[in-house]
């Protein structure tokens, strides 16, 4: 379980996340909702450690990641998290991009981490682009080649930035099915993202971020059907126009 | 004119200048080995936030690159005497050329470093790798490709710069030999003709080479 | 008998007369280098494959051969027919032909940075094929050459050093003649890399004034 308790961040003068409180529970989907700069992703940064928050807690598994004696790096194999950006590493074929983390990181044998990222490769379709690089990919291809590579590590919990947000709207479609299918597996999820519909359709619960704040969170249902807050509305207008 | 060219006998020698050859490309190579490895430190070093790393980064990059390479092997060889440590012309060359590839090279990493998104270093420590891992496998290998060009440019001059040691005693490079056999027959424009034929051949060839490489490398 | 003297003022200022042979070197190479540079350079961005080809790789050859030994050959040869040019010409003809091969490839690609609808432009008001060069495509090479030219010139300020090779008594052989004396090595070399440090950054910050003045007309 992941535990977000009054989360306060700011880069510098300008405070993002003004007292976050949120829970993940263990094998569900919780998809967070929001306009751009309400704070959304710097959150998702914070559970890995990414970024250091000024105030509050946040516990993953009851361990607390802004504790200085916790082992960032071991902690991190526990929480997989995909950026908008893809990030895949260009220099690397795309089975190498897989077994990288599970080498140096897992220790595993060349031979080991090779038979878990083609099983990942394969289950996320990408399994005849294994010697490829991912120059030759296209957008959808390497999002989920970054989906592949963050799940070879075995982790507890899934974090998604934005991940469709940089794609052509051709390419979304396979990105979300990935998701799907990880839901269907029972993947304790979070997901930022702008893409609603998807959102109600997978999520166990969804909260919707506001400069800062969790203004509203509930089932998804609720939420975007039912909606009690101003900014909320807006939001929904805007977006599901 | 009443000097006759006597080519022969500069040819005669040549095996000794092919053998001088060896040591000038060995220095070339372990200057530009050293260069990188140290350039590396440097260019992280600028970048870091602690003050004193930076300052001596700095100190060393704008030394090397605002005084002359020979200034640089005197350094090394009359300076560090002072210290009580003799290098020798081997070393003193050896050094000096090493002090100024790093310090060249440092400002060609930082550039380097600067074209690679920082999402690529946040992504592997995502994955859990720890900074030296994720720089060696992630930063490094692309910062390569970026800094090739520059590099092989650094090494050539790194070749040509070998020539330096002559003024502080060397005799095993290239130029030592020639220096050397020279100084024996005065045959001054045969001799130096040929050692310049020879460096613009290591020259080329090295360049070539890198070429090759560099099409293996990144095939991507 | 005790013949090491200590370090007196007479030293630094022997070091200061080093240092100023050094800098009059640099200034009558790089003039000369630039001159030959901007020829070499415009004609090898004008002409076809060929020519280019053949002047390229033979300004190529005297960025592949140690300036030392480039130094050495033109003593050598003017020695050999007797021509009896000072080791002062001698440095200046080898730094300057060397300058230009460097000042001539960055010529060359300025002048090949600079858009073809620009030119296309001038010449469709009507200007000349040499109005358009003066105007358009000089003015804008330049400033796209500078900065590497500024480079190329402390190169051979600092390659003057070698010159003591052939018998000038420029920074580098003055302090080591005061180093033989005074038994000083540090100090004298601290010196003598505090000269070339202050006028190389001078000459930096000079460059980069004018750098920032013509920032004013960026597009």
């Amino acid at each position: 379980m992941i535990n977000i308790i009054d989360v306060h961040k700011s880069f510098g003068k300008l405070e993002i996340l003004k007292g976050i409180d949120m829970e993940v529970e263990k094998n569900k989907v919780h998809s967070i909702l929001g306009a751009s700069g309400s704070g959304k992703s710097t959150l998702l940064q914070c559970i890995n450690g990414l970024e250091s928050i000024q105030r509050g807690k946040i516990l993953v598994d009851d361990v607390e990641v802004g504790n200085k004696s916790t082992n960032l790096n071991s902690l991190r194999t526990k929480i997989g998290i995909v950026f908008q950006q893809f990030n895949v590493f260009p220099h690397l074929t795309t089975l190498e991009n897989v077994t990288l983390a599970l080498k140096t990181v897992l220790k595993k044998s060349k031979k080991e981490a090779e038979a878990i990222a083609v099983e990942q490769l394969e289950s996320i379709g990408l399994g005849d682009k294994v010697s490829v690089y991912p120059s030759k990919l296209s957008g959808g291809q390497q999002q989920r080649l970054a989906i592949a590579r963050a799940l070879a590590m075995s982790p507890s919990y899934m974090l998604f930035d934005e991940i469709t947000s940089a794609l052509d709207p051709m390419l979304v479609g396979e990105v979300l099915d990935a998701l799907r299918n990880l839901k269907s597996d029972g993947m304790t999820m979070m997901i930022v993202t702008h893409e609603i519909r998807f959102a109600r359709e997978v999520s166990d619960k969804i909260s919707f971020l506001h400069e800062g704040k969790v203004l509203e969170s509930g089932m998804p249902n609720d939420i975007i059907d039912n909606p009690n807050e101003t900014e909320t509305i807006k939001f929904l207008e805007r977006s599901l126009k | 004119m009443d000097y006759t060219f006597h080519w022969y006998p500069a040819f005669k020698l040549l095996p000794k200048m092919l053998i001088g050859s060896i040591t000038t490309i060995e220095i070339a190579f372990l200057s530009i080995l050293f260069g990188i490895i140290i350039a590396a430190v440097l260019a992280l070093a600028k970048n870091s936030s602690n003050k004193i790393y930076s300052s001596i980064a700095s100190t060393w990059i704008e030394v090397s690159r605002n005084t002359p390479a020979l200034y640089q092997i005197y350094m090394a060889y009359f300076g560090l005497g002072a210290f009580g440590i003799y290098v020798g012309s081997f070393g003193a060359l050896l050094i000096g050329i090493t002090f100024n590839n790093a310090g060249y090279l440092a400002e060609t990493f930082r550039g380097g470093l600067r074209a690679i998104p920082n999402t690529q270093m946040k992504t592997a420590r995502s994955l859990g790798m720890n900074f030296f891992q994720s720089f060696m496998y992630i930063i490094f290998p692309q910062l390569l490709r970026i800094v090739f060009h520059s590099v092989t440019n650094q090494t050539v001059w790194a070749i040509l710069m070998t020539s330096l040691g002559v003024i502080v005693g060397m005799n095993t490079d290239l130029m030592g030999v020639t220096n050397e056999l020279n100084s024996l027959s005065f045959r001054t424009f045969e001799y130096f003709s040929l050692a310049a034929i020879l460096y613009y051949l290591i020259t080329k060839l090295f360049l070539g080479s890198a070429h090759l490489l560099s099409l293996k490398l990144f095939r991507y | 008998m005790n013949f090491v003297s200590e370090f007196s003022v007479n030293d630094f200022l022997y070091m200061l007369k080093g240092l100023g042979n050094s800098i009059i070197l640099t200034l009558w190479a790089v003039f000369f280098g630039t001159i030959l540079g901007v020829i070499f350079g415009f004609i090898r961005s004008a002409t076809g494959t060929l020519l280019n080809f053949i002047m390229g790789s033979i300004l190529d050859i005297f960025r592949s051969v140690p300036l030392l030994i480039q130094l050495i050959l033109i003593n050598a040869f003017s020695s050999i027919l007797k021509l009896g040019y000072s080791p002062f010409q001698i440095s200046c003809i080898v730094l300057a032909v060397y300058a230009s091969a460097f000042v001539s490839e960055t010529v060359r690609s300025g002048i090949l940075s600079v858009p073809l609808p620009f030119r296309r432009s001038a010449r469709s008001l009507g200007l000349s094929y040499f109005q358009t060069l003066r105007k358009i495509v000089f003015p804008l090479a330049l400033r796209v050459s500078f900065p590497t030219w500024v480079g190329v010139t402390l190169g051979v300020f600092k390659d003057t050093s070698l010159v003591l090779w052939i018998g000038i008594i420029e920074l580098l052989k003055s302090s080591q003649i005061i180093i033989t004396r005074t038994q000083e090595p540090l100090l004298i070399l601290t010196f003598a890399g505090i000269l070339y440090f202050i006028v190389s950054f001078c000459f930096t910050r000079v460059a980069n004034q004018v750098e920032k003045k013509w920032e004013k007309y960026e597009l």
